[in-house]
């Protein structure tokens, strides 16, 4: 079988050469690591201990009743108190306070006739996030005293948070960790796979021997397909000792959906790697499908929020679908066969990208 | 075609754009032979070999290959071929021996065969010593046997070589070129480029190229006997004077000083070109000798490269 063997003769140049580049070797375990270690201690959505001033004009049993009420919170965290809102206008402008609170002077005659509003939160709205903790602070329950006629709040929707009780951060974060990494290091390897061989001269070499188009496509592809499954596990063992993000669902199909995530990515490498001229078009190019599928794949953003247009760009990338099926597979305990529509598209992605990559790849100089 | 050629090229052809890299190339080179392709940097050379491998297309023409035609499904081909690329092209950062077994390996030689066909090659191209060490560490005599050996380890009927001596100390160049006999000694034919005349005087036979079109062709004595031109030869003691001199006359085609000497390339028409030169020199008052010599090939080089008016001067 000689395209098998000229497959093998590439695979086995491939690992060797791998083994003696330090760099990539150290990438292949250091990204994952340092990315995850990142991410999951980084980036927390459940906000707290926001920098807050409070002028309180009022100056009543009630009015600082409210004030330790908002400290209890710990969403707040009150580190100055002003005379006036002129003065909580000036912190926020230097940045000192993300918020300010203002009780009026008839504060007590205001909680009780409810037609004006009593409490005014001066918030730093270019922080979206702020803006949307203060909003959540509007509906506050305060214990208030009971001579004042003030309701008991009770709402009227329940939130009853499913897979992540808790509301861990990185419970969400790392089954799409494991996407972004996966994306960036399986693109870079491939995407400077074939032009590092061009500038270095070998693929003129290359070209004159007898072997295929498909057959250096399929040889380079390979061995990084087991790098990406070491590199799935690397992330799952941290994942579970570090921050116990469970894998609720069934590891083998999670590893099948893995695959076909790497042999997207890698074929989309390889399309790259034979479109670019140099690595660092190689690169460059990386980052056009890199950006995306962080911001557009439902990784860092409910995907059901963007604007249409973000939604079909997010679609065409293989991230969100893998995302779709590692969540699905991890935290909601999902089977592969309710996830099938993400799976199928990953399958295809990574033949059409692969016949486009061997197309593309003539062998000719020009 | 006839069978006794293994390339047959007709009105071979490439442009890059407006740049015209190769003109309408003719070339027959027979089986076994050894057939230099000689011409300055940028004339074409490497241009025609990758065309006649299979890696670029040519522009307009075409050519017959050991039976296959250029352009054209070149699959075939490719085992029959042997290529050497003017830069070093192995993976340097594999060992010679891993390097010599991945191009056993990708060119299909039977998994038998191989360990005694390395060892063959090491022996051959006196690697032995280098066997575990990195391609990339070695010098660039040590890197051109590598390449040679990886390029004839298929044994192939036809071995294009793009200027392999170009990076080579001329030691590693003279054991090159007793390599290259011998493969032409057991039937390979070898076309090889250079810009090295010393080459050139070692090939069976050659073609001279300049700006993509050739303008000699033959062996070379064919060659040194018809260069249409006078080869004089001035040893003066002042040679600098001496061709200040002789480069204002009308009839001079080419002035070149080697040391002390003077070669003057006069063309044919001209009559009595050797008193015509005393004549001039005599009357400038510089002392010199003044004779007819043979052509060497730099002679015919500098002939056949010269523009065409100063060709008739």
């Amino acid at each position: 079988m000689k395209p098998l063997s000229r497959i093998a003769a590439i695979v086995k140049k491939e690992v060797r050469q791998l083994r003696r580049d330090r760099l990539t070797f150290g990438m292949v375990v250091g990204l994952p690591v340092i990315q995850m270690l990142l991410f999951g201690y980084a980036i927390n959505t459940d906000v707290r201990n926001l920098k807050t001033a409070v002028a309180d004009q009022a100056e009543t049993h009630l009015s600082r009743q409210l004030v330790a009420g908002l400290a209890q919170t710990q969403v707040v965290n009150i580190v100055e108190r002003v005379a006036s809102p002129e003065e909580l206008e000036d912190r926020l402008r230097r940045g000192k306070i993300s918020i300010g609170v203002v009780i009026p002077a008839d504060f007590d005659r205001r909680v009780v006739d409810r037609s004006r509003s009593a409490v005014q939160l001066l918030v730093d709205g270019s922080d979206p996030t702020i803006l949307g903790v203060a909003n959540k602070l509007r509906s506050m329950p305060l214990a208030f005293d009971s001579t004042v006629r003030a309701r008991p709040g009770v709402d009227i929707v329940e939130v009853r948070p499913y897979y992540n009780p808790e509301r861990r951060t990185p419970v969400n974060i790392i089954p799409g960790l494991i996407g972004v990494i996966l994306t960036m290091t399986m693109i870079l390897f491939t995407a400077v796979a074939i032009v590092r061989e061009r500038e270095r001269g070998n693929l003129e070499l290359l070209i004159n021997t007898p072997v295929s188009s498909a057959e250096l496509m399929i040889g380079k592809i390979v061995p990084y397909i087991v790098i990406g499954m070491l590199q799935l596990a690397l992330i799952l063992a941290v994942g579970r000792l570090l921050f116990d993000v469970p894998v609720r669902g069934s590891i083998l199909d999670l590893y099948l959906c893995a695959s076909a995530f790497v042999a997207a990515n890698l074929s989309l490498g390889l399309l790259i790697s034979t479109a670019a001229k140099t690595q660092f078009q190689a690169m460059q190019m990386m980052v056009f499908i890199l950006l995306p599928s962080i911001l557009l794949s439902g990784f860092m953003f409910p995907f059901d929020g963007m604007p249409v247009f973000a939604q079909y760009i997010g679609e065409a990338l293989p991230n969100t679908h893998f995302i779709r099926l590692s969540r699905g597979i991890m935290l909601r305990d999902a089977s592969i066969g309710e996830l099938l529509p993400d799976l199928y598209y990953l399958i295809g992605f990574t033949l059409v990208a692969m016949t486009l990559a061997a197309l593309r790849f003539t062998k000719r100089l020009d | 075609m006839s069978p006794d050629l293994a390339i047959d090229a007709r009105g071979l052809s490439k442009h890059f754009g407006d740049l015209k890299a190769v003109s309408a190339l003719d070339l027959k080179v027979p089986r076994g032979q050894i057939y230099g392709f000689l011409g300055p940097n940028g004339s074409g050379k490497s241009t025609t070999i990758r065309m006649l491998c299979g890696l670029l297309t040519p522009t307009e023409g075409s050519a017959t290959v050991l039976g296959t035609e250029v352009p054209g499904d070149s699959r075939h081909l490719k085992p029959k071929i042997g290529y050497m690329t003017q830069k070093f092209s192995l993976f340097g950062d594999m060992t010679v021996f891993e390097n010599l077994q991945f191009i056993g390996e990708i060119y299909s030689v039977p998994k038998a065969d191989r360990p005694a066909r390395i060892n063959d090659l090491l022996d051959r191209y006196n690697l032995v010593a280098q066997r575990d060490q990195l391609a990339g560490t070695m010098s660039g005599g040590q890197k051109q046997r590598l390449a040679l050996a990886c390029a004839v380890f298929h044994r192939p009927a036809l071995l294009l070589l793009d200027e392999p001596t170009s990076a080579v100390d001329p030691q590693s160049r003279r054991d090159f070129w007793s390599n290259l006999f011998r493969l032409a000694g057991e039937g390979t034919t070898i076309l090889v480029s250079s810009h090295y005349m010393d080459e050139a005087e070692r090939c069976h036979r050659l073609a001279i190229l300049d700006h993509g079109v050739k303008v000699a062709d033959g062996t070379p004595q064919d060659l040194q006997d018809q260069t249409g031109m006078h080869i004089i030869e001035v040893v003066a003691d002042d040679p600098y004077a001496a061709q200040a001199a002789i480069h204002d006359m009308p009839q001079v085609a080419s002035v070149t000083q080697l040391g002390v000497r003077l070669r003057v390339l006069v063309p044919q028409h001209v009559d009595a070109p050797v008193s015509l030169i005393e004549n001039v020199l005599g009357t400038a008052g510089i002392a010199a000798q003044v004779h007819t010599t043979h052509a060497t090939l730099e002679d015919v080089f500098v002939a056949v490269t010269l523009p065409a008016q100063e060709r008739s001067a």
